[in-house]
């Protein structure tokens, strides 16, 4: 364990290593993805390669600011900086730039900030001192109400800015008040929920009715301690009340594109036309993406010989399909081992958060893992079309000065906090 | 418990996805898809060589290429512009106009797609100026087959778009790629296409060119095609096909002292440019379904005959081979053989008495049926003697294809014991394959076959194999064609044969042929035929056949002539034999009146006959018939232009 007596090695390197590896990695997948003609320059500001550069030089000087900064202060100022996040995504109704749909952005001169995705660290450092306050017991239906609170308004504000994508990574605070103590049953009802949802759209609301009553009636004879027959024709009822709801949620909430993503994922639709439409349409990216990763075979074609990377097949491959560019030119050895480092990354942070000996540090530490976790599922598994098509980066990788900058931010104020460790007997 | 949860999740994502992974790149990956050729992200472009030019043996260009301009469009990017001048321009109206944009459209609004195809020179030219205004169109330049004469159509051949048999047989091809379909374009296809070049070009997503794909490392670069010098006399075999007009039938000339091709006429034939260019199709199927006169049939290398009396000299041979006859030996003729109690008829007198000489010179028929009896009965069985008379005439080329660089061929027949088998199971004479003597009966040849036969007696014993190719861009040709193939004929034999064909000019059946100052040694043949008209089996008249060599010392040429239902050997397929051989020997033609009776008179009233569904008369009960006189008018023209032409 790199554990150096020497004040400036104190740092997790293992951890560093991994993110620099990552950006490394990404950078020349970016460049892969958006070089255009022979001559490269490398700072090409014109281009998206030539831009990230720039970032990531810029990100060591953010590196330098967060670990020279007392660790105390993001304790002290979580609430501030969660504060200040609050108000520049307010902000954005009144002064954002609408990009593809979404009012995320603030121009700046020739750049543009995305302020949500700063709003992901602002959120996981007021959820850990929320959390990690004496009087907060999580146990407590009070408490809960009000970390929810904490997590929701930057989730109900992207929303309405039509960043769904930010949205759903909220979720991922889940994992860090279960760890906290949050009831089980909320895990119980989340897991059942889901598959509800997913049932009823797959095979509709008779046949999931049967199966949840199948199942109340198993567990009604599996438990010992029979609870009263009420409470499971309650339970039924509410499970079919449920499968009612997720059709009408399906059909009248969600926008026919979203609805066409989900169709497009759990194959409810047959219509063999309406299915090429779909990939001509929507799924293009999609059938592009799986199809360049696909050639790509065991070893890949090599660095800038990927055909459909330079033939520009999959759009948005620099920013949220970078994946595909790993599996085209690096094949099955190279998207494996990117796979690895993210999840030995997250490994790694999730030991570190154990170690912590203040809450306030743990409960940060499990929101860093949850936040990158859920960008590393949503992503990864959007490119290979494992789950429908939901538009956000692949930390560390992905192309954009704000989304590097966050995760930046994100991931060394706990190095920080960790390195701090010592001083915390 | 609770520490857990993420991180039992995060290895089993981990594990998903790696197996995802597995299953995309791995598991449905094929080494197909990761080639080049497959990858739809890479555009191959094929760079066409020169097609290699042909020349016939004084170096005359005989086939070289022309441009053609295809008027291409791509539907996306056709701006508004006046259609109407547009469709002049084209030839075209604005129906049409509207109905090929339709379907370029259909086919893809990105990608080029034919709009006009084969413009002429003119149109081109007054095209291009214009051409930048309207947007959306472009002139493509293509290379096709210019025949510098109209003839040899049989020899030349044609090439044309390769089918989807051509793909998957020689993996060289891609659709729209043109190969040589018949003739020497097909025969030397190899030598004449090169090979073409390829171009990998990087496309994007919208299908457009953004460059060479790896600056072009792994394109190829194309091989011109080379040029090749036939053995075709360019002059000879246009004054052949002339000669042939309104004829059907097949004519070869071979140099015997080297087995070079010097003409190969099929009549009827065609100018070969109507298959080049925007009428090919058409015309293509127009000859295709001709299914009467069959132009597209090489009659000179496929058309299948019994060869009649030339084959007397092959008999004449053989029983001069297996010494059943010497040259002097008589037989008396009383008009013809007795066998058993049938009969074959002959010309001769009855109680002429014939030595080999005059019986070949008078043909007659009782002659050969002895000789023929007397070869097969030579051990006292004719089932052994067949055999040995069918290896005499095998080792001639008859019955067999002649191994040689032809497109087209048909092996023919000599019958041996085996394939009497099932007509005669158990006994087997001589007489029961009597017709055999006079070349009639189960032998069937092919004009080359039999024009190759001759070259051999020419050469007194020996043939080198009948051959079109006489040079490769300089390059030497294949060893089998200067290599001699001996029959199993002694040299000495073919003196008295060969005396009895020249004493067929001086005194015998073709007497009123001879040519001043050429001993030309010949042979005339009638062969009896029939056909099948409501299925009922009817005798036609008689095919004419002639072959004939010359001169009778160093023999510079062989030659085999079938005229189909001419009739006499003497009455039109002598006469054309005679006129070839004059032209070739001395270029110039004295008897100019057996030329100007062949323009003038024509076979097609005979050819007639059995689709008219009338009954109809055949041999002596008819006259020939003479072409209408525009006709004659028009073939006099030709040839007074053919003799004007500079050497």
């Amino acid at each position: 364990m790199v554990r150096e007596t020497n004040r400036h090695f104190k740092f997790d390197w293992i951890t560093i290593i991994l993110f620099l590896l990552l950006v490394g990695f990404g950078w020349l997948n970016i460049f892969s993805a958006s070089h255009t003609g022979e001559t490269i320059d490398y700072f090409d500001l014109s281009q998206p390669y030539g831009k990230q550069l720039i970032f990531i030089l810029l990100t060591f000087g953010l590196i330098i600011l967060i670990l020279s900064v007392e660790a105390k202060f993001y304790e002290r100022f979580s609430s501030i900086i969660y504060i200040i996040s609050m108000v520049s995504l307010v902000g954005l109704f009144l002064f954002g730039k609408n990009v593809n749909g979404a009012t995320s952005w603030y121009a700046i001169g020739g750049m543009t900030l995305q302020p949500s995705e700063f709003a992901k660290a602002a959120t996981a450092l007021a959820v850990a001192k929320y959390i990690s306050d004496l009087n907060t017991d999580i146990k407590q239906l009070k408490d809960q109400l009000q970390t929810f609170t904490i997590i929701i308004i930057p989730a109900l504000l992207v929303l309405l800015q039509n960043d769904t994508g930010s949205t759903v990574v909220y979720g991922a605070f889940f994992f860090v008040l279960y760890r906290e103590g949050l009831p089980k049953i909320f895990l119980t009802l989340g897991v059942v929920v889901i598959f509800l949802s997913l049932f009823s759209l797959k095979f509709g609301f008779l046949i999931t009715t049967i199966i949840a009553a199948i199942s109340i009636v198993a567990l009604y004879f599996l438990s010992k301690k029979k609870p009263p027959i009420v409470m499971s024709l309650i339970a039924l009822l509410l499970c079919m009340g449920l499968s009612f709801s997720v059709k009408f949620f399906y059909q009248d909430i969600l926008k026919p594109h979203q609805q066409d993503r989900i169709s497009l994922w759990l194959r409810l639709e047959k219509d063999p036309e309406k299915l090429e439409q779909m990939k001509k349409t929507f799924a293009y990216n999609l059938n592009e993406s799986e199809k360049a990763i696909s050639s790509g075979g065991i070893s890949g074609k090599g660095f800038l010989e990927g055909t459909r990377t330079t033939g520009k097949f999959v759009p948005e491959q620099h920013t949220d399909y970078i994946f595909s560019t790993v599996g085209e030119e690096w094949g099955f050895i190279g998207s494996a081992l990117v796979v690895v480092t993210f999840v030995l990354l997250l490994l790694r942070i999730l030991h570190l958060a154990e170690l912590q000996k203040s809450q306030f540090s743990r409960v940060y530490g499990y929101g860093v893992a949850s936040i990158i976790f859920m960008h590393f599922l949503i992503n990864i598994g959007m490119v290979m079309g494992l789950i429908p098509t939901i538009g956000i980066p692949l930390p560390m990788f992905s192309y954009g000065g704000s989304g590097l900058w966050a995760f930046t931010f994100l991931l060394f104020v706990f190095i920080k906090l960790d390195s701090n460790r010592i001083n915390e007997w | 418990m609770r520490k857990f949860l993420l991180f039992l999740s995060v290895i089993s994502v981990g594990f998903i996805f790696i197996g995802r992974l597995f299953y995309l790149q791995v598991y449905t990956y094929t080494a197909s898809k990761h080639d080049l050729f497959l990858d739809n992200a890479i555009r191959k472009v094929y760079d066409y060589p020169k097609r290699g030019f042909v020349y016939d043996r004084n170096g005359e260009l005989l086939v070289a290429n022309q441009p053609s301009y295809d008027v291409m469009v791509i539907p996306r990017e056709v701006d508004s512009f006046n259609i109407e001048e547009f469709c002049k321009l084209l030839k075209i109206d604005t129906v049409q106009y509207n109905k090929t944009l339709k379907q370029a459209t259909n086919y893809s609004p990105r990608l080029p797609s034919v709009f006009v195809s084969h413009l002429s020179k003119e149109d081109y030219a007054v095209l291009q100026e214009k051409m930048r205004k309207y947007e959306g169109f472009y002139i493509q330049k293509r290379s096709l087959r210019h025949y510098q004469r109209s003839i040899g159509a049989n020899v030349l051949g044609d090439i044309g778009e390769v089918n989807s048999r051509d793909i998957k047989s020689d993996s060289y091809y891609t659709m729209g790629d043109l190969k040589g379909k018949q003739g020497v374009e097909a025969s030397y296809e190899n030598i004449l296409r090169g090979v073409k070049g390829l171009k990998f070009i990087q496309k994007d997503r919208f299908n457009r060119d953004i460059g060479p794909y790896k600056e072009g490392k792994l394109d190829i670069l194309p091989e011109q095609g080379k040029d090749i010098t036939i053995t075709i006399d360019a002059k000879l075999q246009e004054y052949g096909e002339l000669l042939m007009q309104n004829k059907r039938g097949g004519v070869i000339a071979i140099e015997p002292s080297s087995g070079e091709i010097l003409a190969m006429v099929a009549a009827p034939s065609y100018d070969p440019n109507i298959l080049v260019g925007r009428n090919r199709s058409k015309n293509f199927s127009k000859l295709f379904n001709d299914s009467k006169a069959n132009p597209l049939f090489n009659r000179s290398l496929q058309g299948l005959y019994e060869p009649g009396s030339p084959f007397k000299l092959m008999n004449a041979l053989i029983g001069l081979q297996e010494g059943v006859i010497t040259p002097h030996e008589t037989v008396t003729c009383y008009a013809g053989y007795r066998y058993g109690n049938r009969f074959m008829k002959c010309h001769c007198y009855i109680g002429r008495r014939n030595n080999m000489i005059s019986g070949i010179q008078e043909s007659c028929n009782a002659y050969f049926a002895t000789v023929y009896r007397k070869i097969l009965d030579k051990n006292g069985s004719a089932s052994d003697g067949i055999d040995v008379w069918s290896k005499h005439a095998k080792s001639f080329g008859l019955g067999n294809y002649l191994n040689n660089d032809l497109f087209v061929g048909q092996k023919g027949r000599i019958p041996d014991r085996d394939y009497y088998k099932k007509v005669y199971p158990k006994t087997f004479y001589s007489t029961y394959t009597i017709s055999n003597a006079i070349g009639q009966g189960e032998i069937a040849t092919t004009p080359i076959q039999l024009a190759n036969m001759i070259a051999a007696i020419a050469n007194r014993g020996y043939y080198y194999t009948p051959h079109i190719i006489k040079s490769i861009d300089g390059d030497t040709i294949p060893k089998k064609f200067t290599t001699r193939n001996y029959t199993s004929i002694d040299k000495q034999h073919f003196e008295p044969v060969i005396e009895g064909m020249h004493q067929v000019y001086k005194n015998g059946t073709a007497k009123w042929l001879q040519v001043k100052d050429i001993d030309i040694c010949g042979k005339t043949g009638t062969v009896e035929n029939f056909t099948r008209i409501d299925g009922e089996r009817k005798q036609l008249t008689d095919h004419s056949i002639f072959v004939a060599f010359a001169p009778k010392e160093n023999p510079k040429i062989a030659i085999a002539v079938f005229i189909e239902n001419g009739y006499w050997g003497s009455r039109f397929a002598g006469k054309v034999a005679s006129l070839m051989i004059e032209k070739h020997i001395k270029d110039e033609i004295t008897r100019t009146d057996l030329e100007d009776w062949l323009l003038r008179y024509g076979l097609e009233n005979e050819y007639e006959k059995p689709y008219s569904g009338k009954p109809f008369n055949i041999n002596d009960k008819t006259i020939v018939h003479p072409v209408d006189d525009l006709e004659y008018e028009r073939l006099k023209k030709r040839l007074q232009q053919f003799k004007n032409q500079k050497s």
